[in-house]
């Protein structure tokens, strides 16, 4: 297999309040040996929440993102849910719609650029997943995660509305999503099945409806933990602040106590490689989640 | 992928309000043929097995809405859901559901009345002063028609309605269906109760602000209207007519243009403390210093005078861009 390369788009959280998502994804790469090149230029994709505000300028400025990595010639990978929604809202909208295309496409001329279509967008999981392959990288595992039940959290924005996602998520289905069911097996932990995998997890109305966004969170937690989760694994660092800095609240809401570790889907790719808690942040959390890596360890 | 037919056991929700303490499931044995509709397979419930079993059905064409249910929790229209399709799907177990367990009334057929209550308030049909004695027409661009030509494709079955979490947790939201409604007339040019229709669902509590973004709607729908996509314009035209009220949530979305104009990237801690405003920003505390402890932010993140967001490289383009594309206020 020829060397993987992608263009990454790392968003604005694994930025700044998540590091530990962008330390552990390139620790990823570098265990699997695939080339990274960092979009220094990329700018924020809205988050949705820009679109409700101008839809028109949130698409230019995600085709402008778009633009860089087709400058390289690579295949933009996201590490974010949100980020891959909106990237591959605008780039959808772009190619179906001529007279948009178009019309973006006179703005990003002002600043020298074109949006041409060339460069296909794709989540980091479809990338580990579809590109490299599961098999490849069950020879590669050194710590085998058979110490536990892990709750794969597929998050809304990498599974719907599906047709959006098929080319880039290996035709996932929605009501049905395996790809990380799949990662956690290819890495000898043990997949929890649970309603709740495919639900979200209420981050997008965090500050404007509060008791929506924690019982929504609380509902999926409280599920993977009745079915015996030790952890939770997401590969949307979105639905990862919601699960992680909010638990304690999510947890009065709800009515229970939630104690459970929700780690990023690079954090266990890594752990499973060999690297250390350390090495991918997993002291970043608000939930400890360092603790029961060590104990399983010892 | 394998269509022959196959003999399978076809679980189904049972509950009669009336006599019934709690629901249960029941299953049932039958062969299934490759043209089969889940409707068929309810009518073969009800025809072969028990003739108690209970659903709506009417049109059998896709176009009344009366027959839809959830198999394994996915939304579907059972007249236009091939059986075998999602016996393929869900590996040969399936499950019928009525769209809202907890409006169950027997069997299939559920309580509609939020859905309908809801949708009324949105004044569903067009407001239109209209001559009684006109000399012509009214006439209507291709284009305009297009506006909300698949938003009129709508069938009132529910679906969305009942697969949307936020209808679940909060009992005022209108829901993805009525949003479409308003979405549909409002953008009608002959119609004249738009901004009426805009003001509703600004509310909080009730309107478009309260949307999760799950998308769960866009899936569900059996018409293919993208209901969020309608919900997103919505949010558009509240700021383009003016209709959008500085509250947490439009502040949260404009935000959004005060931090990409600076930084490129979104200042996490400013967009908070710009949405909620500094009374508002007290219920944060607690969360930021746990996120200070673990690291995850630093204790001079939130203070305005000190800027360590990350620099998008060649930050002019992003400036000028948003400068010449920008064109709603709040």
């Amino acid at each position: 297999m020829s060397q993987l390369h992608y263009a990454l788009f790392t968003g604005c959280t694994a930025k700044q309040s998540t590091p530990e998502l962008l330390s552990s994804t390139l620790a990823v790469a570098e265990k699997l040996g695939i080339k990274i090149t960092i979009l220094e230029e990329a700018s924020c994709c809205g988050a949705s929440h820009l679109q409700d505000f101008d839809e028109f300028l949130a698409h230019v400025l995600n085709a402008r993102n778009i633009c860089y990595a087709e400058k390289l010639g690579l295949t933009m990978i996201t590490i974010c849910n949100t980020c891959q929604l909106n990237s591959a809202m605008t780039k959808h909208a772009l190619d179906t719609n001529p007279e948009l295309k178009a019309r973006v496409n006179e703005k990003l001329a002002e600043v020298g650029l074109e949006y041409k279509g060339t460069s296909e967008i794709k989540h980091f999981l479809y990338a580990l997943t579809e590109d490299y392959g599961l098999e490849a990288i069950k020879d590669k595992v050194v710590t085998p995660l058979s110490k536990f039940n892990i709750a794969p959290f597929y998050g809304c924005h990498n599974i719907r509305p599906s047709e959006l996602h098929h080319k880039s998520n290996g035709n996932e289905n929605s009501y049905v999503p395996k790809s990380l069911d799949n990662l956690i097996d290819a890495l000898e932990g043990h997949p929890v099945d649970y309603e709740h995998k495919n639900k979200c997890c209420g981050f997008h109305v965090e500050l404007q409806a509060n008791h929506t966004s924690e019982v929504l969170a609380g509902n999926a937690m409280v599920d993977a933990i009745d079915n015996n989760a030790d952890m939770l694994v997401t590969p949307c660092p979105l639905c990862h602040l919601k699960m992680d800095t909010y638990q304690d609240d999510v947890g009065k809401v709800i009515g229970r106590d939630i104690e459970l570790p929700v780690l990023h889907m690079p954090q266990m790719v890594a752990l499973a490689l060999g690297c250390t808690p350390k090495e991918i942040g997993l002291n970043f959390h608000v939930q400890p989640a360092t603790q029961i890596i060590e104990e399983a360890k010892a | 992928m394998d269509n022959s037919s196959r003999k399978v056991t076809i679980k189904a929700f049972r509950f009669n309000k009336e006599t019934d303490y709690l629901p249960y499931y029941k299953s049932y044995e039958m062969e299934i043929g490759k043209d089969e509709l889940i409707l068929d397979v309810m009518n073969r419930i009800k025809w072969e097995h028990d003739g108690s079993f209970s659903y709506r059905r009417s049109c059998r064409h896709g176009i009344c809405g009366a027959c839809a249910i959830k198999v394994n929790g996915r939304a579907t229209l059972a007249c236009k859901q091939n059986a075998m399709e999602l016996l393929n799907l869900f590996n040969n177990e399936l499950v019928l559901e009525p769209s809202s367990k907890k409006r169950a009334m027997k069997d299939m057929i559920i309580d509609k009345k939020d859905f309908w209550d809801k949708h009324a308030k949105v004044t569903p049909y067009l407001v239109a002063d209209v001559e009684p004695h006109p000399e012509h027409e009214t006439k209507q661009s291709i284009e305009e028609a297009d506006s909300f030509l698949d938003a009129d494709l709508c069938i009132q079955c529910g679906a969305c309605h009942y697969s949307c979490p936020v209808i679940e947790v909060n009992e005022d939201y209108f829901g993805p269906a009525a949003f479409v409604s308003a979405y549909r007339f409002s953008i009608d040019p002959r119609d004249s109760a738009g901004k009426e229709r805009l003001e509703e669902t600004a509310k909080m509590g009730q309107g478009v602000w309260d949307c999760v973004k799950c998308f769960e709607c866009a899936e569900a729908c059996p018409k293919e209207i993208n209901p969020i996509e309608k919900i997103t314009k919505l949010h558009n035209m509240q700021f383009e007519q003016g209709v959008a009220r500085s509250n947490v949530a439009t502040r949260h979305a404009e935000g959004f243009v005060r931090s990409i104009k600076k930084h490129g990237f979104l200042d996490e801690a400013d967009i908070v403390l710009y949405s909620e405003g500094y009374l508002g920003m007290y219920k944060h505390l607690k969360t930021a210093i746990k996120m200070m402890k673990a690291g995850k932010i630093h204790w001079n993140d939130a203070l305005p005078f000190v800027d360590n967001v990350p620099k998008s490289k060649n930050l002019d383009e992003i400036e000028k861009l948003i400068q010449i594309s920008m064109t709603n206020k709040l």
